[in-house]
């Protein structure tokens, strides 16, 4: 019985906790398979996938602003990539002079509101008919997605002893066959979990693709928005869950990707 | 080694910054004092008579959740260091990360449905019996914005705290703990202070995130007053008016940039010290 009462006050905590996290989770799960849910009715009145089919059928608009993101995530991280991985290599291994101050330049699309940014960008990008393109919105999401590609690189790179590179030169490797054979394979897990933090915040962005890409490109986030805005709460809940799977997914394995030698070079 | 190949090697890099950040931003600044004969204030003349109330508003709305959200993550933070109960410990582990990678917009997606008048929040309280019906309302206004916000942002704030704190040295705790101090005066006087620096980076990293979202007051509450970043998006969609956005983009930049100015000279006198 004393054992009971001690539990209590934890229990109690946890499960207040777990409804704090779970509830909406648990909402938009409800609304994807409501096929009627009106007041009074305290839970849907009617079951169903009539929804999930009219999402996933292939002609429909949600399997093409699904396809569309998942590209636009793609390009991005290429793009980011092939910058990053360069200049990660000489932030890490070269003596440079403004070292921090180049970190810290990649911060600022994150450290300052994006709104006013991204409607200057808008305005810019009109000029250059970049507008509706999915160009521009790849532009876009990789000034923001860089800070992670060149930060958790640079990491990566930095965590690898100096003494590995030069034993390859030793034995008559150029320094391009080193840093191949050698540094890049080493680094390879920080830079794939870079990787996915750009593809994911390429992804879900929201308010950049809303002022670049709109009307023309209709990402999933763009998608969600209008079946929100427009009171259709099952398109909207599907669209949210098909947003949900990556992140979860993402936060299940992120520690199994980034070393802790890696994690506590971040930003240093 | 010299210093041309490291420059040209992060030159792509920097120039995608550049051209896709930092010159907009500039455009932005020299927008918001940009008249039609020379630099003046105007606009902020009518972003001040426009939105002075919205102004408050974010700041007010921002800064609760921000502090909502330190005091989370140094509870969850502090039970699982100093949690005797490890089928507790666990459970709370596992639970608290899930909305760390959620977008901005599907966790405004969900909290719509969730506190509504009508919403599964009221419904579950109401048929467990915790509430009388009667007492169901709706929180989707500030309230509702400030919950999704705390929703989203406290699993980062928590990470970094209880990464922080789980790699502190356990002799002062346990110094502390056979010296007879409670766990609460352990986690207040000893493991805090050593955590402070972690717990301001997280803190001003979601308060400058929270300033830009623009997605979760557009979705949890339409009426006015509204968010900051909500004015600027209908100056520009449906008025068109640059002027008044940017001098409203520049205040919220300067809100942040203070934010941000402000840790970066307190953390360097105290690396001075």
């Amino acid at each position: 019985m004393s054992h009971l009462l001690w539990w209590l006050p934890r229990a109690v905590l946890l499960a207040a906790f777990a409804f704090f996290i779970f509830g909406p989770l648990a909402n938009l799960v409800l609304w994807s398979v409501a096929e009627a849910w009106f007041w009074p009715n305290r839970l849907p009145s009617q079951y169903g996938f009539r929804f999930w089919e009219r999402v996933f059928r292939p002609e429909g608009q949600a399997m093409a602003s699904l396809w569309l993101s998942i590209w636009i995530a793609c390009l991005t991280t290429l793009l980011c990539l092939a910058v990053s991985v360069p200049a990660a290599w000489a932030l890490a291994k070269a003596k440079l002079r403004w070292r921090a101050a180049i970190l810290l330049v990649f911060l600022l699309p994150q450290a300052f509101p994006n709104l006013p940014v991204s409607i200057n960008i808008a305005r810019l990008f009109f000029s250059f008919d970049l507008n509706g393109t999915v160009l521009g919105v790849v532009l876009v999401h990789a000034a923001h997605g860089l800070v992670y590609s060149i930060w958790i690189a640079t990491a990566a790179f930095a965590a690898i002893e100096d003494e590995l590179e030069m034993a390859a030169r030793n034995i008559g490797a150029s320094p391009f066959r080193a840093f191949c054979s050698v540094t890049l394979p080493l680094a390879a897990p920080g830079i794939a979990a870079s990787a996915i933090f750009v593809f994911l915040e390429s992804l879900d962005e929201f308010t950049a693709t809303y002022f670049v890409g709109a009307p023309e490109v209709r990402t999933l986030p763009l998608l969600l928005f209008s079946a929100a805005a427009g009171g259709n709460m099952q398109i909207a809940a599907i669209t949210a869950l098909i947003l949900l799977v990556p992140s979860v997914l993402f936060m299940l394995v992120v520690e199994r990707f980034l070393r802790a030698e890696v994690l506590a070079r971040v930003g240093h | 080694m010299s210093q041309i190949l490291p420059s040209l090697l992060i030159a792509p890099a920097l120039s995608v910054v550049g051209l896709f950040f930092l010159l907009p931003l500039g455009f932005s600044i020299a927008g918001a004092f940009a008249g039609r004969d020379g630099p003046t204030l105007v606009h902020f003349d009518t972003a001040y008579s426009l939105y002075r109330t919205d102004l408050l508003f974010t700041l007010v709305i921002i800064g609760t959740s921000t502090v909502l959200i330190g005091l989370g993550a140094v509870a969850i933070g502090g039970y699982l260091t100093l949690g005797r109960n490890q089928t507790a410990v666990r459970l709370l582990g596992a639970m608290y990360r899930w909305p760390l990678f959620i977008p901005f917009i599907v966790a405004a997606q969900a909290m719509r449905g969730f506190i509504g008048q009508n919403g599964l929040m009221n419904t579950t309280l109401i048929t467990l019996g915790l509430i009388p019906p009667a007492w169901a309302q709706s929180f989707l206004d500030w309230r509702g914005i400030i919950i999704t916000f705390v929703w989203k942002q406290l699993p980062f704030a928590a990470l970094l705290v209880a990464g922080a704190m789980a790699a502190l040295d356990r002799s002062g705790i346990e110094a502390a703990q056979n010296l007879g101090a409670g766990r609460l005066r352990i986690l207040v006087r000893i493991v805090l202070p050593q955590v402070a620096r972690t717990l301001s980076v997280a803190l001003i990293l979601s308060f400058v995130t929270m300033m830009s979202v623009l997605s979760v007051p557009l979705m949890i509450s339409g009426q006015s007053p509204t968010m900051l970043t909500v004015a600027m998006a209908w100056r520009i969609t449906a008025l068109g008016d640059y002027g008044t956005a940017n001098a409203l983009g520049f205040v919220a930049c300067l809100a942040s940039g203070l934010v941000a100015w402000t840790w970066l000279r307190r953390s360097v006198r105290e690396k001075a010290r």
